[in-house]
């Protein structure tokens, strides 16, 4: 019994799944936001799997295209969480459901 | 991969990302949230620990735990009555629906697949590589990434910034 490539892609597989649940059900916007972190963590994680199972040459490449993910990751939880801050200000409340000025 | 305490380590760590993203899930107050994300994102830098990923999962606790984390705990202390609450909208059970089957799918591609694997032995050292590659191959988009670095800073010091006060 080891550990093989099919371990991790599960882990990363069901890790998504519940990152989208928390995108989409989530009332809360930073809840949302969470589930978007989540799902850029579970495709990371399949990254770096398979950058150590599968034929590659040079397969570090996977590493380099995690560091901008997380980046990137990064740059878009500031600007999102300070959205949410702004919104609260002005609306008093970050709901996604109440969130429709612009809903026909 | 064969050792019993990377077998161990694989199972245990799964366990411990997987549970805290239900916990993140189940949980009522949005802080006790944040810290079910903590849990996961230290959970997954363990898992790259065991795919001989250093930088990466260094990486992972600095930028995710230190940083991310901490804006999210930020953000939700800045919005108060708001954000006590982790409800589910009315999308629950057609979101439920989705999730399980986006997981039902991509479980049945990894294990039906036939991958062109290696069986080259752990990297001894990732950091010194991924260095050269960022400098070298990949360094157009690394300079992107600085500049988008600074706009989502400057964009959000200026979002959140209160409205200057006008003095005459």
């Amino acid at each position: 019994m080891s550990i093989h490539l099919e371990h991790y892609l599960i882990v990363g597989a069901i890790l998504f799944s519940i990152g989208l649940y928390l995108a989409l059900a989530k009332r809360n916007f930073i809840g949302v936001l969470m589930g978007i972190e989540m799902m850029f963590n579970a495709v990371n994680l399949t990254f770096i799997a398979f950058s150590r199972f599968v034929k590659s040459d040079q397969p570090l490449s996977a590493h380099v295209f995690v560091v901008f993910v997380i980046t990137v990751a990064a740059a878009e939880a500031a600007t999102a969480l300070a959205l949410a801050v702004m919104v609260y200000r002005t609306r008093d409340t970050i709901n996604v459901d109440q969130i429709d000025l612009l809903k026909w | 991969m064969d050792s019993t305490g990377v077998i161990i380590a694989f199972y245990v760590l799964a366990a411990m990302t997987i549970g805290s993203a239900v916990s993140v899930v189940v949980v009522r107050n949005m802080i006790h949230a944040v810290m079910g994300l903590i849990g996961t994102f230290a959970g997954l830098a363990g898992l790259y620990v065991t795919l001989s990923a250093d930088f990466i999962a260094i990486t992972q606790i600095l930028i995710y735990i230190g940083a991310i984390s901490i804006l999210f705990l930020f953000a939700i202390v800045l919005t108060p009555q708001a954000s006590r609450n982790n409800q589910e909208s009315f999308l629950r059970f057609p979101a439920l629906v989705l999730a399980l089957l986006v997981a039902g799918v991509l479980i049945f591609v990894a294990l039906d697949n036939t991958w062109n694997l290696s069986h080259a032995p752990d990297f001894p050292e990732t950091a010194s590589t991924i260095g050269e590659l960022l400098l070298k191959t990949y360094v157009l988009p690394f300079e992107i990434a600085s500049v988008l670095l600074l706009v989502a800073v400057v964009g959000s010091i200026v979002l959140v910034r209160p409205e200057p006060v006008e003095e005459d």
